[in-house]
């Protein structure tokens, strides 16, 4: 998730950056919300696309260790599913 | 005994050997259901990181029902174990994708760190940084 904020912040600017090349002054201030709102802000769709491995960053390594041999143990007890 | 059953029944034919491996007539262990076995053979699927099967290729509507059966099976073993252990199901399941992965034979599919498949070798698998 935190990843994904990166590329709408991008495209944001580089919208912004499209509305200085036309000519900052000719623009009123009001519409420049406006123009951002229509902008890539909300078309970026990058984070409706799920990252399965995300995920699991959460968990720790400590745990895992903690885990490791039950989970050998519950594997070994339950080896037709394995 | 179970071993001077096996051998006997080994030396009648190749035919009978081919059976028994089918039918998984291990006594010791509790075997795996013959379609799943068959498509973990061919590579049709493979372990996953998070300690559940995946497809590697399109699979047939059969194999489908056999592997979502598995992790179902494997979800509630997860669960159970979890809670026994003050674990997250996320936490024992990825734990076990740490062992599973480890425990594949060569020839057998894997998921890696990246989540592509690999085929294990005779080589340590390519494992997450924090698997044991």
């Amino acid at each position: 998730m935190t990843r994904s904020h990166n590329p709408a912040t991008i495209r944001c600017m580089n919208n912004s950056a499209g509305n200085q090349r036309l000519g900052r002054g000719q623009w009123p201030v009001a519409v420049l919300p406006l123009a951002l709102m229509m902008g890539g802000c909300i078309t970026v769709k990058a984070p409706d696309k799920p990252i399965v491995i995300e995920l699991n960053i959460n968990i720790k390594q400590e745990v895992i260790y903690r885990l490791a041999a039950d989970a050998a143990q519950t594997i070994d007890k339950n080896s037709e599913i394995f | 005994m179970a071993r001077n059953l096996i051998n006997a029944r080994f030396g009648t034919s190749l035919a009978a050997m081919a059976a028994l491996a089918l039918l998984g007539a291990n006594p010791a262990f509790a075997e795996r259901d013959p379609a799943y076995a068959a498509a973990r053979e061919a590579g049709q699927v493979g372990e996953r990181v998070d300690g559940y099967l995946g497809y590697v290729g399109p699979a047939s509507p059969a194999l489908r029902a056999v592997v979502e059966d598995i992790n179902i099976k494997r979800k509630a073993v997860y669960a159970q174990k979890a809670q026994a252990n003050n674990a997250t199901l996320e936490e024992y399941a990825l734990t076990s994708g740490c062992v599973l992965i480890m425990q594949t034979k060569p020839g057998e599919k894997y998921q890696g760190p990246d989540g592509s498949w690999q085929t294990r070798t005779a080589a340590a698998p390519l494992r997450d940084s924090r698997c044991p």
